[in-house]
């Protein structure tokens, strides 16, 4: 029986092929809990967990609020417009204060890359759980993607993945990048050159291609990000109608990919602008099915950092 | 007070000298160097067997923070950490708090330092009012108070015109214009070098053309103009380049580069090390490489620390949040002397690029140790090993990244107008 042996999951990058599929087989035991009619199991009964969100998120918070309760745990949302981040308090003072009160384990969101290993380093007996730093990563939704794509195709390897956006900004992208590429997929990455990182091909089996035809053609799936509006100056791409001219996913290119293929998005999606309606909405989308693997990915998470000894 | 050193390897570049050799020291002043010389009655005796004996080292990249920002560093400490780099001299940069650009706090500088001070610090003064980057300071004026140079360093001169003007006036009125060459909309909200570190580590990135392009920039108005100009801490293979060009073409440029940028690679941030952040980031190896051909060809013409002092709450944060730069003044003699063990540069180029260069380009009258130059003598122990560690350090703030790494290099002793400032490790 595979053992998962850290304290924090900050990223996919540290953790092995085996801690993946961990995970993940962890993750489609926990959804069977949340099929029941009595959605609760005492597994993390005790335990506290603090969701700490300094940044905005309506599923990601969610999830984990909800992942958290229905492993009995005690779950605390803080979030930075109500806390004394306002008064200036910093990231360091925030977590020694929380560590007092002592949680089991800490679930942050932030805007700068690499603040939970600085938060772990102060936080030595507390689990923490990374739902997005910066342009890092965002583990549990790489996860949870992961999780939808075995569901159809009940595999990882050999699939064609692929990825169209910001990928400069996108740390959905990367943990993506890293946890398929290590369980056996090639990724295809497309986007305007503008928001494509140096050396990114560099991560594993990773393709950049010129264009979305490319990186779409025969695809088993194809994962559209969002343009993130909020993160990069007006200075990257001329506007959104010629991004979604070249970009955007919509009926007819989303024939290019194979006929069986998936259709996802991480969410929020801008319609019209990296997906049309009809695709968001149309048969090949798994989005949904994308948020529903989330809670129980979060459980599975939630679960391993602590130990993991299901009752 | 006389002193007598005895018995070291003599390096005097300005002399061509390089040679096992006594040095006499009388009344402040080198009056002979020569084979077997007798101490005077009273002297005293410095025994450098083994050792190294050079011009007093120069720093000509150093921020004291003082006056203003006393948290990080003062004048007292600073200074204090030079000697015990082996520095006898170091250029002060002028973002102060109040700044650089009034004899007043020029004034203040130059004698606190004499007063209070374990070297000489010769100020740099603003090249704009305020640093705002908006209007001239009164070069005139900086230069009869004391000031050696101008530079705004921490911020570019982000107007061409303004920068153009400078150039010109400064030539005027006979001071060097030392630019800290940023092409600032090119930086953006970046933390860190642009290349697969920063995509790997999802941290905003700093492409090098943000440097090279300012480096073209400043290089052809200083050839437009006819003006000098130096460029600091050069970073990138582009600059090195461009450098290298126009030096050829008859232009006025010279140059540093600090030892972070000789040794250090961008995977230095790996682990989100904040110790590892300044301004400009460190690189990639191919970088590297072009920043010790660049010493090694002579383009670049010195080292220079860029010594940048933060205190611990500025630095123990997330990595976007931390302040950019590392301390360097106690470090910079082992990692240089790493260029001579490694070929890159033969002991006679380290000297000049540690002390003659920045004397001759800033006017400093240092940098020598012909009979009558003033007695700033640096002792190098060039075998000294030794551990980096915030006890060790003198300087106030402790943001290296060679924290708890053994150096192999350190003063031995640090003479200031002949008296002994510092003593060895």
């Amino acid at each position: 029986m595979a053992e998962f042996k850290h304290k924090d999951i900050i990223a996919l990058r540290d953790l092995t092929k085996e801690e993946i599929e961990l995970l993940l087989s962890t993750a489609e035991n926990m959804r069977e809990i949340n099929s029941r009619d009595i959605k609760k199991v005492p597994t993390l009964r005790g335990r506290t967990i603090i969701n700490l969100f300094y940044e905005a998120s309506t599923r990601t918070r969610t999830s984990f609020e909800i992942a958290g309760k229905r492993l009995s745990a005690d779950t605390v949302n803080i979030s930075p417009s109500t806390s004394s981040a306002t008064k200036g308090e910093t990231l360091s003072d925030t977590a020694l204060n929380l560590l007092a009160m002592k949680p089991d384990i800490i679930v942050m969101r932030h805007a700068v890359s690499g603040s939970h290993y600085f938060l772990s380093k102060r936080l030595p007996n507390c689990s923490i759980i990374n739902a997005g730093d910066g342009a890092h990563e965002h583990p549990s939704q790489g996860l949870l993607d992961m999780l939808t794509m075995k569901d159809k195709f009940g595999r990882l390897d050999g699939l064609k993945v692929a990825i169209v956006g910001d990928i400069t900004h996108s740390r959905v992208a990367r943990s993506n990048i890293q946890g398929l590429t290590k369980l056996g997929s090639s990724v295809f990455l497309a986007g305007p050159p503008t928001m494509m990182p140096p050396g990114v091909e560099k991560l594993g089996n990773v393709t950049v291609c010129g264009t979305m035809k490319e990186a779409i053609q025969d695809a088993d799936v194809v994962m559209m990000l969002r343009i993130q509006q909020e993160r990069q100056g007006k200075t990257l791409m001329p506007n959104t109608r010629e991004y979604s001219r070249y970009f955007g996913l919509n009926p007819e290119n989303v024939k290019l990919a194979k006929p069986d293929a998936m259709v996802m998005h991480p969410g929020p999606i801008n319609r019209g602008v990296e997906m049309s309606s009809y695709v968001v909405d149309g048969d090949q989308s798994h989005i949904l099915r994308q948020v529903e693997n989330g809670v129980a990915v979060r459980m599975s998470m939630l679960y391993h950092v602590c130990g993991g000894e299901l009752e | 007070m006389n002193l007598l050193i005895k018995g070291g390897r003599v390096i005097d570049p300005s002399q061509n000298l390089d040679d096992t050799l006594d040095v006499l020291v009388e009344n402040g002043r080198v009056t002979q160097v020569g084979k077997q010389l007798a101490a005077p009655a009273g002297a005293e005796t410095v025994d450098a067997t083994g050792k190294y004996v050079v011009p007093g080292l120069i720093d000509m990249h150093v921020h004291l923070r003082d006056p203003g920002l006393e948290y990080k560093e003062d004048i007292i400490s600073g200074t204090r950490a030079a000697a015990a780099g082996g520095f006898t001299s170091v250029c002060c940069m002028p973002n102060t708090k109040p700044c650089i650009d009034n004899k007043a706090v020029v004034s203040y500088i130059i004698n606190k330092a004499k007063a209070e001070g374990c070297c000489n610090v010769f100020p740099v003064g603003t090249i704009t009012y305020g640093m705002s980057g908006d209007r001239m300071a009164e070069m005139g004026e900086l230069k009869e108070s004391g000031c050696v140079a101008v530079s705004d360093d921490g911020k570019p001169v982000c107007n061409s015109e303004l920068m153009m003007r400078s150039l010109q006036y400064a030539k005027g009125i006979g001071i060097m214009v030392i630019s800290h060459a940023e092409e600032l909309s090119l930086v953006g909200q970046g933390t860190m070098n642009e290349g697969f570190t920063s995509t790997e580590l999802g941290l905003k990135g700093i492409p090098r053309v943000a440097e090279d392009i300012a480096t073209a920039r400043d290089i052809m108005l200083a050839e437009y103009t006819g003006s000098p100009v130096h460029i600091a801490h050069v970073s990138t293979q582009g600059s090195v380049r461009i450098i290298r060009d126009a030096k050829a073409r008859g232009v006025k440029v010279t140059c540093e580069t600090a030892p972070h940028y000789f040794t250090l690679t961008d995977d230095a941030v790996r682990g989100y090390n904040t110790n590892a952040k300044m301004n400009p980031p460190l690189r990639e190896a191919a970088d590297v490489a072009a920043i010790q051909e660049g010493l090694r060809d002579g383009t670049i013409d010195c080292i220079a620390t860029d010594h940048a002092p933060h205190h611990q709450d500025e630095k123990d944060v997330e990595f976007a949040e931390a302040m950019n730069g590392i301390i360097g003044l106690e470090t910079s003699l082992p990692l240089s002397l790493g260029l001579v063990a490694s070929g890159v540069l033969t002991l006679q180029q380290l000297i000049e690029k540690m002390a003659c260069n920045p004397s001759n380009i800033l006017n400093l009258g240092r940098g020598s140790l012909k009979a009558g130059s003033v007695a700033d003598i640096t002792v190098i122990d060039p075998d000294k090993s030794w551990v980096v560690t915030e006890a060790s350090l003198a300087s106030k703030s402790k943001n290296s990244p060679w924290l708890g790494q053994t150096m192999k290099g350190a003063a031995a002793c640090t003479i200031l107008g002949g008296k002994i400032v510092f003593n060895g490790r």
